[in-house]
């Protein structure tokens, strides 16, 4: 996008400061209950442990919940419609993320994907890009 | 704390894109229309609760406290914006209440308002976004759409519900909104226009989706023992309840329920001394058409699963048995983000007075009101009724 | 070539190419060329096409993914440096190697830089990687080449110019190994063939000057030296490997220099997915890599404009065998496509934008 607002999207620092984990899907792990989550945490939402650690996260999944986004924010407009999707890794993990490399007639929920690694957006034309996971059936 | 505070005055713009006016005229304006039914003076004005979801994000101005203070007339009182997504002034309304059946203040105007015409439709679709998880749902390219698309696919793998059934919610609170002269649209619409309406996120189409608009709500409420010097039909507020969830959906063990609702349900019912069958008429966040099917659910007036039959047994319908929407609902009405949650309240007043026109409800005696934020991350549930 | 105790070889290999593709019909339609024609001089029959969310970054990450699935007794935290060969960084300032690295996990540690000689980037990097291995300044090295390559719209270079890449996971010659460097030699020259000037968007070059004072040129000579100094001939070699700028200037060297087409054929990708500039050589290396045996010798020449050429002579081991299936191969990318048409290319390569 060459004529994004300047408030639209996150700056370097914001981009840099989750960058690893997005590309390697680290996400955090309870030590008391085990649930995993995607995002880092220091406290367990669901026993409210203070004992977490990160963990490399399964790149593996299935799909959860799924659908087409045709009415994109303002960064992703031209970008065409893209699928949309809440993931279940082989762990139990869940997190969002775009189904790319596929038509809509090939998945479904319950369709097996893996993790590739993609452009998720940019600043702008001349601005920092930021980079992450997205999935594409596994076949 | 039931029972301790009523409603003594309603007032709002008609819901639209209001390309002429600004933020603070549309809340002048729905405020000197309250405080005119209320008929109170603007030195009566104790304390202000302003719920707002995204003032700084649309028109890059905070501090909506004492700037509508300023420009309402009465700069020096308290007054605060409060936020919480798209139930930001339900949420201003249950702290509105607590401060008056605290004691701390016998008069208080509570407000909603939202301009969000002013940017492009895509900076609107960015600024929504930020009612869910930035960092793990909309830098992904999740959008609030989305968001109910994932909710709708899985009610509908899980419990069989239809694209019919969801379009029915809109066509029934179309229905109700030609009723409803500050609804932004007052036009009846069919099941077919729906289902060929423009896809926004697969199943939603767009008549699936509330508008994003422009508008204010503002209600006065006193101290119950005061409120019959003012009005002759006082409402009182017999329940109030707030709860939250995980921001992110993913992060739900179970997408098809909101627990914030039910527990927010939950806790009203449990100040108002009733169960869901005993409300009348109720105001739910129908924010999508799949959001209404869920609020049966959560609310307690269907079973899990069975939200689809209802509106296909035309309970909610007005005249049914217990009429939901019948302002036209965030649909029809319009969704100005932070006002819907105290437009929802003066449709309940106005149902319980007897004053509602052509899409009056019988024997109104119990309404509720449920307003939802983001993905159903926060909500409050409020419960009114014509006796204390 | 002596390379002391420590011999470079290749613990693991991967290789990344995008899904979409364009036929060489639909890119002739739109500028009103003949495609037979064009088919008929390039001997390409479609090219891979990147999607509108990848890169030169996206390719050298997924490529280095696949090549860490081949070696797992490697681990990230051994890897001591990062090259990357490329001539379409999505910046001009700032190493795809350290978002590599990142997206690998390795220690802070690291050697890493880009390297940039046009189309033989890729192999500047491995060469650089093979020297520090086999000085003993690092266990283990990452190289990369992988491209997103650029072409003026409408120029016949948009017929060949495509995405794609691989990665190469190098250590010293162990029963991990699946194949150890025998030789190295290069050839660089002065030579304005091919090239992009610092603000330009699209590179330039001078059509037939490209060819014999250019790649043949240096092909041939760096390919000689190795096999003169180390006294091998084409015979010796059950492969041959050349930069593969379309599907007939690789064979035509291979004729030259003595090999037989069925040595160069199954490194032969140019075809079916054009030319991946930095990526292209080192695609083909990893393809017969993907079918190689054991004990199997290999002669990788690939050929940067401006001008160069990276001549590598390569030996199999065992290890090859049990590593191939660990990773998807470079004939399963090839054949899993969806086509675009030309609209859609232009979109996808940022060679149109919206607003």
């Amino acid at each position: 996008m060459i004529c994004v607002s300047i408030m639209s999207v996150p700056k370097a620092p914001r981009i840099w400061q989750l960058a690893e984990r997005r590309y390697r899907l680290i996400g955090t792990q309870c030590l008391k209950c085990g649930r995993v989550f995607i995002s880092p945490r220091k406290i367990c939402p669901q026993c409210g442990s203070r004992e977490l650690k990160d963990i490399e996260l399964p790149k593996r999944g299935k799909i959860y919940s799924y659908t087409v986004v045709r009415n994109p924010p303002i960064e992703r407009e031209k970008y065409g419609p893209y699928i949309i999707a809440i993931i279940e890794l082989e762990n139990g993990c869940k997190l969002t993320a775009e189904i790319v490399d596929c038509s809509l007639e090939e998945i479904d929920i319950g369709t097996e994907v893996e993790a590739v690694f993609r452009r998720i957006g940019e600043e702008d034309k001349s601005g920092v890009i930021y980079y992450g996971c997205k999935f594409r059936p596994v076949n | 704390m039931r029972g301790e505070v009523a409603v003594i005055g309603v007032g709002m713009t008609k819901f639209g894109e209001h390309w002429d006016k600004q933020l603070r005229d549309l809340f002048v304006e729905a405020a000197l229309e309250a405080i005119e039914d209320a008929q109170i003076d603007l030195k009566d004005i104790k304390a202000m609760f302003i719920g707002n979801m995204g003032s700084g994000l649309w028109i890059e101005q905070e501090h909506l406290g004492p700037l509508l203070a300023d420009y309402l007339g009465i700069p020096g009182i308290p007054s605060l914006k409060i936020e919480s997504a798209c139930a930001s002034s339900g949420m201003a309304f249950r702290l509105g209440v607590i401060s008056v059946a605290a004691g701390l203040y016998d008069i208080v105007l509570v407000g909603g308002v939202e301009k969000t015409s002013d940017v492009t439709i895509g900076e609107s679709t960015h600024h929504l976004a930020s009612v869910a998880d930035r960092e793990w749902e909309a830098l992904y390219g999740s959008t609030l759409p989305a968001l109910f698309a994932l909710i709708a696919k899985r009610h509908m793998k899980q419990y069989g519900t239809t694209r019919e059934q969801l379009a029915k919610v809109a066509v029934k609170n179309h229905k109700h909104g030609y009723y409803n002269p500050k609804a932004q649209f007052q036009k009846p619409i069919s099941i077919e226009e729906v289902l060929n309406s423009p896809l926004v996120a697969d199943p939603l189409r767009l008549l699936d989706c509330s508008p994003i608009s422009d508008g204010a709500a503002v209600v006065i409420i006193a101290r119950s023992d005061i409120a019959k010097k003012f009005t002759d039909t006082p409402i009182y507020v017999l329940g109030s309840g707030v709860a939250t969830d995980t921001i992110a959906l993913h992060d739900r063990d179970d997408i098809t329920t909101l627990k914030s609702v039910v527990l927010a349900a939950r806790e009203a019912y449990k100040m108002a001394k009733i169960e869901p069958k005993d409300i009348n008429v109720a105001e739910v966040h129908d924010c999508f058409t799949i959001a209404e099917i869920l609020a049966y659910e959560d609310l307690g007036f269907a079973k899990k699963g069975e939200g689809g039959k209802l509106i296909d047994e035309g309970i909610t319908e007005l005249g049914g048995k217990i009429p939901v929407n019948t302002s036209g609902g965030l649909k029809a009405r319009g969704h100005p983000v932070g006002a819907t949650g105290i437009a929802q309240i003066v449709e309940i007043v106005l149902q319980l007075r007897n004053e509602a026109g052509k899409r009056q409800v019988s024997n109104a005696e119990i309404g509720l009101t449920q307003n939802m934020g983001g993905s159903g991350a926060s909500c409050t549930v409020h419960v009114f009724g014509r006796k204390r | 070539m002596n390379f002391g105790e420590r011999t470079p070889a290749i613990y693991g290999w991967g290789s990344y190419i995008p899904i979409y593709r364009i036929k060489l019909d639909d890119i002739a339609k739109a500028w009103g060329e003949d495609p037979v024609v064009v088919k008929r001089g390039l001997e390409v029959e479609e090219i891979s096409v990147k999607g509108p969310d990848e890169d030169q970054v996206t390719i050298a990450v997924n490529a280095a993914w696949n090549a860490l699935k081949r070696a797992p007794e490697v681990s990230p935290k051994d890897i001591g440096a990062i090259y990357v060969g490329s001539e379409s960084k999505p910046y001009a300032v700032k190493p795809t190697a350290t978002i590599v690295a990142a997206a690998i996990g390795v220690l802070i540690t690291i050697r890493a830089a880009d390297y940039e000689f046009a189309c033989k980037a890729g192999t500047e990097a491995l060469i650089s990687v093979m020297a520090q291995v086999a000085s003993g300044m690092i266990k283990y090295g990452l190289a990369i080449g992988a491209d997103t390559s650029q072409s003026w719209p409408g120029d016949v270079l948009e017929y060949t110019a495509s995405a794609g890449g691989s990665a190469f996971i190098i250590g010293p010659k162990s029963s991990d190994s699946v194949a150890y460097f025998e030789a190295q030699y290069s050839v660089a020259t002065d030579t304005p063939d091919f090239w992009r000037r610092d603000e330009i968007k699209y590179p330039r070059h001078m059509g037939r000057f490209t060819g014999e004072p250019a790649y043949f040129k240096h092909i041939i000579s760096a390919a000689k030296e190795l096999m003169e100094r180390e006294g091998l001939k084409p015979s010796d070699f059950d492969y041959f490997i050349p930069h593969q700028p379309n599907g007939t200037f690789p064979v035509r060297v291979a004729l030259r220099l003595g090999f037989k087409i069925e040595q160069v054929k199954p490194g032969l990708l140019s075809p079916l997915v054009g030319n991946f500039y930095s990526g292209s050589s080192l695609t083909g290396l990893s393809r017969v890599l993907d079918i190689a045996k054991p004990s199997q010798r290999i002669l990788l020449v690939s050929y940067g404009s401006g001008a160069g050429a990276d001549a590598f002579s390569i030996v199999t081991q065992e290890a090859i065998e049990r590593k191939k299936g660990l990773a998807p191969t470079v004939d399963y990318y090839i054949s899993r496509k969806k086509y675009v048409d030309y609209a859609t290319y232009l979109r996808f390569w940022n060679k149109i934008y919206g607003m």
